[in-house]
């Protein structure tokens, strides 16, 4: 196996509210290799998007968080590393698109402007050059007439544009990794399709790996080799994206399998749903934390927390009886 | 651009013709009989209605009305009952002072509250942030008389860094001009000032939390360029909204700031001519108050449009 790109090592993010030091990610470790699209799902509040943002050290780390643990970026610890180092990573070797792209994008500024200001900060080049980049980046994407786009404000783009903008943004300076945090969720499908294709394109002829933030089962399955499932805070299993759909091990993946709607399906059977709802993060439960809403769950998964188990080939579950109910 | 230029002059009309029937009004309805307030208590019975009809005082309120609309219309204010000049006149001598007062209050106060909300904004929570929001809630309580009061006592007259009061126009040199003009801006400004941050500090909270702030975070864009060009043209919008309606309240409330610092300004000029019942300078005065307030108001609105490329009216 190749060195990875990118390495988190038991991190934890801690955040201090109101209501004391919550534990928004508990103890993920997971890698991504050079050129690797990994997927990460899991349910709303699973801690998928404060993984990435630990990653990327977007929060406010005088008052809101703490990290613990290690994250390794080219075999360098960037998680405690001077801010002023990090800023020289980010958007540069390390980029990230978000979920909504009309509120990510300032709205005072031309999208050219925005595109050239990451240009400028990573490279020496002049202004004059990094609007010709920009326009460049803007045809990469597939915008049509970027030459006259690039001097638009965000709001005069559709949505599905707007999101090529951020990308393009991101992809300026060649990172060697993008992670996309939920990237089609706020766009209709036909959009979404598209700048699926895009990513899968990009990362293609870039070699650029992408960390995939998604509730969407189908575009894990179109898009990713590798996933990670992510419940209240940890991950519960590692597996590729074939076995994810014939083979998941734990139980709250197989919910999650289970809920995608069949078109061969019965239509007079109801959708299977796991039952329940995520509890808060102050209410973690000291044992499996899907305990509460797991079918198979027995006096041992209420009493002792399991550990991720490295299975064979490349699988990791946290689960006591993967083994038992597969 | 144009056309909405002109739509909103024209949309004057009916404020200015609103304000103008208020305050004929009110001012007819006060009582006090200007031709006795002329003459003195020593005046007869037959000098005052000679007076009276003299002045049109004894017209119908309708067509006294009627009348100074028309000439208002021609530019024609009429005449001050006491002052030998028109009231055009009147109003150009007295809005200098006004004027500049309200100026350098504006200023004095954009100069301190902007850097205090960013500030406070960045640095939320911390002591920094609530000694300064502390700062600003005083500001805003002491009323400016009260300030104006305590500064000529402790900088005019104890220390004797500024005079207490007067005025010098700009004509005597910026120096001596601004000499005067310290204090009394000063103390109109501070309200203004607490007003003006604290809407800084609101508004920049807001801004940065949203996402595109993430997003320049995320480019790699160091701190200080991320508050001040990203957030800060996006946190600056309302705190215009303010600096408008308030550069407005300036302009008012300069009456109280002038009287206390002996400014011959607007102010001064309507709290006498009220005491004469010099009823054309009043509504003069109440006129151009107006017409100030809503031009205001406009270039607010259009400067809008420069910051915020969404608000934009013509389509390149």
């Amino acid at each position: 196996m190749t060195n990875p790109l990118l390495e988190v090592k038991n991190l934890r993010t801690h955040f201090h509210t109101e209501r004391g030091r919550v534990t928004a990610v508990d103890d993920v470790s997971f890698s991504i290799a050079p050129g690797e699209i990994v997927g990460v799902v899991g349910e709303s509040g699973c801690g998928k998007s404060v993984t990435s943002q630990s990653i990327m050290r977007l929060f406010d780390e005088k008052r809101l968080v703490e990290y613990e643990g290690d994250i390794l970026f080219n075999n360098e610890s960037i998680l405690h590393m001077p801010q002023k180092r990090m800023q020289k990573i980010r958007g540069n070797d390390m980029s990230m698109i978000f979920q909504d792209p009309i509120s990510s994008l300032n709205p005072v500024y031309t999208v050219g402007d925005q595109i050239a200001e990451t240009i400028r900060l990573h490279q020496k080049v002049t202004k004059k050059q990094a609007h010709q980049k920009a326009v460049e980046m803007l045809r990469l994407t597939g915008i049509p007439a970027p030459e006259k786009r690039v001097n638009e404000f965000p709001h005069q783009l559709s949505g599905g544009m707007q999101q090529r903008v951020m990308i393009a943004m991101a992809l300026s300076c060649q990172p060697s990794l993008l992670i996309a945090d939920e990237p089609t969720t706020a766009l209709d499908v036909t959009i979404q399709a598209q700048i699926l294709d895009l990513i899968r394109d990009l990362n293609k002829d870039m070699g650029m790996a992408v960390m995939f933030i998604t509730h969407d089962l189908g575009v894990v399955s179109e898009l990713c080799s590798k996933v990670i499932v992510m419940y209240l805070g940890e991950i519960v299993e590692i597996t590729d994206t074939e076995s994810l759909f014939t083979n998941p091990l734990h139980p709250y993946t197989k919910g999650l399998i289970q809920s995608i709607p069949q078109l061969d399906g019965d239509r007079k059977d109801s959708l299977p749903v796991i039952e329940g709802t995520v509890p808060s993060l102050d209410q973690v439960p000291n044992a499996c934390r899907f305990s509460t809403r797991c079918p198979f769950a027995d006096e041992l998964c209420k009493q002792e927390h399991p550990v991720l188990e490295h299975d064979r080939d490349e699988k990791h579950v946290r689960c006591w009886h993967y083994k038992k109910i597969g | 651009m144009f056309a909405y230029i002109i739509k909103r002059i024209l949309s004057l009309i009916p404020v200015l013709f609103v304000v103008s029937v208020v305050i004929f009004s009110i001012i007819h309805i006060t009582p006090g009989d200007p031709a006795a307030i002329i003459l003195g208590q020593e005046a007869t019975q037959e000098q005052i209605e000679s007076l009276s009809e003299q002045l049109g005082l004894n017209e119908p309120i309708i067509e006294q009305y009627t009348n100074w609309v028309m000439g208002a219309l021609t530019g024609d204010l009429g005449t001050s009952y006491f002052m030998r000049e028109t009231v055009e006149e009147a109003i150009i001598n007295h809005l200098g002072p006004t004027l500049s007062l309200a100026i350098f209050a504006e200023i004095f106060a954009l100069i301190i509250a902007i850097p205090i909300g960013i500030i406070a904004a960045y640095r939320r929570g911390s002591w920094l942030d609530q000694s300064l929001m502390g700062i600003s809630l005083l500001g805003m309580a002491v009323p400016s008389f009260i300030l104006g009061l305590l500064l000529m006592l402790f900088v005019g007259v104890q220390l004797q860094w500024l005079p207490i009061g007067g005025y010098a126009p700009l004509s005597d040199g910026l120096f001596t001009h601004l000499k005067f003009l310290i204090l009394p801006a000063i103390s109109l400004g501070a309200i203004q000032a607490a007003l003006v941050a604290r809407m800084t500090r609101a508004s920049m909270l807001e801004v940065l939390n949203s996402n595109y702030i993430k997003t320049a975070r995320a480019k790699g864009v160091v701190e200080r360029r991320v508050i001040l060009k990203h957030a800060f043209r996006n946190a600056f919008l309302p705190i215009l909204t303010v600096i408008g309606q308030s550069f407005g309240t300036l302009i008012v409330g300069a009456v109280v700031t002038e009287t206390i610092f002996n400014i011959p300004g607007i102010g001064q000029l309507i709290i006498n001519s009220v005491e004469r019942r010099d009823y054309p300078v009043i509504q003069g005065v109440v006129l151009i108050v107006t017409f100030i307030y809503v031009f205001i108001n406009l270039i607010v609105d259009l400067l809008y449009g420069v910051i915020d490329p969404r608000v934009r009216l013509d389509k390149k």
